[in-house]
């Protein structure tokens, strides 16, 4: 039976407190808080980084999907991205779901389909940062993160037990071609007609399919766009809210779109014991419905859910959240430019970030030169894939490049195993910079010249 | 090639450098080259050939044959970052001593207050590898890196500032003639982290412009003429933040320069009476003294707060106040530089004067400390 060999989340490093919301529009705080996006991450590269935190299966995926209702392209799939930095082989399937909150339970069925298909694993990876609209209260929900899930033909972290999707013709959230902001329609209507009917139908469809009953469940993944959503569902399932619902995060990181419950899914397998039933559910046009049996061996990713909701920045301002999302207008740019021919001619070197190393002295090196920038081999260098670790060598703080979140901090870093890298820095304290503190490499966007999204990497504190 | 003695300079010239809103490109190199000519006591009829330095405000050797109508002579653009100026003045040297030509031209000019651009911009034409590079910012990585080597703090930039402004209120033809105050280097705003305001050179634009000759020549022009005693140009790496185990703590093409230009000459640092030194930052100017051998590694920062870099001391660095106070139009400072060393060197400095001036050196450094340029000049 096919099974999520490992899950990974990523959370965002900062944090926009709702009071500070509803301060600035003299609306009632929801409470807590939620994660945002930096200026330089979008939906890709958060799924993009949670699928680098992936532990598990050393053999590439046959397939690579990625799942937003935000993806940073309208037209031009973010899944290649994904598949390049990791280094996939070319013979890889790539596609995009989107379109609604479902996408990221509907991308992991699609998976599953593959493998049952003959698909050694897909990689599954989604991210959103949904944009609610100023003064209103989506725009307290919403909050920014990826996941990403590999799944394949082995039990790994958890097997899956059954599935099942309903489909449902209701517009209840939506957004068209021209609105920038997601739309639900007032009132109760979509809560009690849209999604406690769809999942209601999918979760009684699995339940009846693997002959389990609500209380046998362990955990159950239920999306949430309030903390109160789900409370419904559980009491007409004769839940336990307190022991058998995962946690949304919404109180801490907000209500996450596509992303969500595989947030929740990786935060649950990292603490769900051998033979723990887990449910995880979508919700959008529908619901689907994947029932799970763990087996307490999920591989750790590199940080957990948990901790990356601990280490946290919190935005100064609303101000500086709404120059990130871009909701005040700036005239005046960085005027960057930009080529996609130097970008596809150089993409192995920046995306899965290959070096040289030459034969002749061995030295370590990025760009990959022709000629040896140590000892002058002219023989050419062979191929180094550089580590994403390393130690700040020197740095400064610039207040004369334009940023949304000033100074920008650039740096010159010594990679574990070789190769120095002039990178910038992010999600850091610029105060708190000093010479020889370990980093850690981060895909980010680092420009829009030429129009486009231009992607590379960038360093963090390491935790 | 060994330069010493072989060709001279007989003329020079220099705008006055400022943020010339009002004034263009052509102003600016006609007031500097006429003022050479002047200078000479020749006519422009007489220049063989020609070498013009200009990182971007100009395009080819039209950039200066179309302002001085210096046609039908082969007329050559040198571009080698902020060292483009010497360059031009290395090139008509050598050509000269080669014996291709008696009498040449070297000039450099930038506009950079034309643009708005705030400093000069970032370096590179990758979109993503080595995006955001800039000046200040690369030379801040080698202040904070010496800071760290050498276990000092930002407080030792403010000498090189506080000394460099104070040469500069007795040249009148300095982009800015005030003195400043180690409190207000130290607390000016930040520009990036350790560099503030007062720790960068200002953008400036300027032009300048020298007369080489051929030895015999030069002696028929004028009895004094100003002897080139050697010149040296390293180029490094480009990209020094990409180089593994480069130290920041110094600009090796700085030394290599400056050894060529000491052998031709036949000398050591201690015979210099004084030095025209690229301190586009504070900080390089500390670099500079230890990379060109006026003191140990390490010992830059005390060098210039003992004093021993004023005028008067040991060295006098930068009596023209330097690119600090003198200005910095890119092209121009390497020939700005041979300029104040032959006003120098005739005793003509004025208040700046360094007392019985026989022997100098100019140095040019480009891009993030990749090209360097060093020449030595001397009055017998």
């Amino acid at each position: 039976m096919a099974g999520i060999q490992a899950a990974a989340g990523y959370v965002p490093r900062y944090r926009l407190p709702r009071e500070v919301i509803a301060k600035e529009w003299g609306q009632p705080s929801a409470g807590g808080e939620k994660a945002v996006a930096n200026h330089d991450e979008d939906s890709l590269t958060m799924a993009l980084n949670a699928a680098l935190a992936l532990r598990g299966s050393a053999a590439p995926p046959d397939a690579v999907f990625f799942a937003s209702t935000t993806s940073p392209w309208a037209e031009k799939q973010g899944a290649p991205t994904i598949a390049a930095v990791l280094d996939l082989p070319s013979a890889v399937r790539t596609v995009d779901f989107g379109d609604t909150l479902r996408a990221g339970t509907s991308a992991v069925l699609a998976a599953l389909d593959a493998v049952a298909g003959g698909a050694a694993s897909v990689l599954v990876a989604a991210g959103d940062t949904r944009l609610g609209e100023p003064d209103s209260p989506a725009e307290q929900s919403f909050g920014d993160a990826g996941a990403a899930l590999l799944i394949g033909g082995g039990p790994g972290a958890a097997e899956v037990v059954a599935t099942h999707s309903v489909a449902d013709e209701l517009v209840g959230t939506w957004r068209t071609r021209d609105q920038e902001f997601p739309r639900a329609f007032p009132g109760a209507f979509e809560a009690k007609f849209g999604y406690a009917r769809a999942l209601g139908e999918a979760i009684k469809g699995v339940l009846t399919k693997a002959k389990v009953a609500p209380q046998q469940l362990a955990t159950v993944i239920l999306p949430a766009s309030s903390p109160r959503a789900p409370q419904g569902i559980a009491k007409a399932l004769g839940l336990d809210p307190k022991t058998q619902l995962q946690d949304s995060f919404w109180t801490t990181v907000g209500d996450t779109g596509a992303a969500q419950p595989l947030l929740m899914l990786a935060a649950a397998l990292e603490r769900a014991k051998a033979g723990d039933l887990v449910l995880v559910c979508g919700y959008g046009d529908g619901a689907d419905a994947i029932l799970l049996r763990a087996t307490g061996n999920a591989p750790a990713a590199a940080e957990t859910v948990s901790k990356q909701i601990e280490v946290k920045r919190t935005l100064p301002s609303y101000g500086r959240f709404a120059r990130f999302r871009k909701l005040v207008k700036k005239e005046s740019g960085a005027g960057d430019v930009s080529s996609p021919v130097v970008l596809w001619r150089d993409r192995k070197e920046l995306l899965p970030l290959y070096g040289g190393k030459c034969p002749k002295c061995g030295t370590v090196q990025f760009p990959k030169h022709r000629v040896c920038i140590e000892c002058g081999h002219g023989g050419g260098l062979t191929d180094q894939k550089l580590t994403r670790s390393g130690k700040l060598f020197t740095f400064t703080n610039d207040f004369l490049f334009e940023s949304p979140d000033p100074p920008v901090t650039h740096a010159v870093v010594d990679l574990d195993g070789g190769g120095r890298i002039y990178v910038q820095l992010t999600d850091c304290d610029a105060e708190r910079v000093e010479i020889d503190m370990p980093l850690q490499l981060t895909f980010r966007k680092l420009h829009e010249g030429g129009g486009f999204h231009n992607y590379f990497w960038k360093a963090r504190p390491a935790q | 090639m060994n330069l010493k003695d072989r060709v001279a300079v007989v003329g020079a010239g220099c705008s006055k450098f400022g943020e010339h809103y009002d004034r263009s490109s052509e102003d600016l190199v006609c007031d500097a080259t006429f003022e050479a000519f002047a200078d000479a006591k020749i006519e422009p009829g007489r220049i063989q050939a020609a070498w013009v330095g200009t990182m971007s405000s100009g395009s080819s050797g039209t950039s200066l044959a179309d302002f001085l109508k210096l046609y039908n002579i082969p007329v050559t653009r040198v571009e080698n970052y902020c060292a483009s100026g010497m360059d031009a003045f290395r090139n008509a040297c050598m050509a000269v001593a080669a014996g291709v030509y008696e009498c040449v031209l070297a000039v450099g000019f930038e506009k950079l207050r034309d643009s708005g651009q705030r400093g000069l911009g970032m370096f590179g034409s990758h979109p993503v590898v080595g995006y955001g590079t800039t000046a200040p910012s690369l030379f801040a990585m080698a202040a904070n890196r010496y800071f760290k080597t050498f276990g000092v703090g930002k407080e030792v930039l403010a000498p090189v500032a506080i000394k460099n402004h104070h040469n500069g209120t007795m040249s009148p033809k300095a982009h800015f003639q005030m003195e400043v105050t180690a409190d207000q280097v130290l607390k000016a705003p930040l520009i990036c982290s350790p560099l503030g305001l007062f720790d960068c050179c200002p953008t400036t634009d300027g032009a300048a412009a020298v007369i080489v000759c051929s030895r015999d020549l030069a002696k028929q022009i004028r009895p004094d003429p100003i002897w080139v005693k050697g010149i040296g140009l390293a180029v490094t790496s480009g990209e020094p933040y990409m180089k593994p185990g480069f130290a920041y703590t110094g600009f090796p093409a700085t030394r290599l320069a400056a050894q060529a230009a000491y052998d031709q000459a036949g000398i050591t640092p201690k015979d210099l009476d004084f030095c025209e030194v690229h301190d586009c930052f504070t900080i390089t100017e500390i670099l500079n003294y230890e990379d060109l051998g006026l003191c140990e590694k390490g010992e830059g920062w005390r060098y210039v707060a003992d004093g021993r870099a004023s005028i008067g001391g040991e060295v006098a660095v930068n009596p023209s106040g330097g690119l600090k106070s003198f200005g910095h139009p890119i092209g121009a400072t390497g020939v700005r530089m041979i300029y104040e060393c032959a006003q120098q060197l005739w005793h003509k400095a004025g208040g700046r004067q360094v007392p019985d001036a026989e022997i100098g050196l100019a140095h040019n450094l480009g891009g993030p400390g990749a090209v360097g340029c060093v020449s030595v000049l001397g009055n017998s």
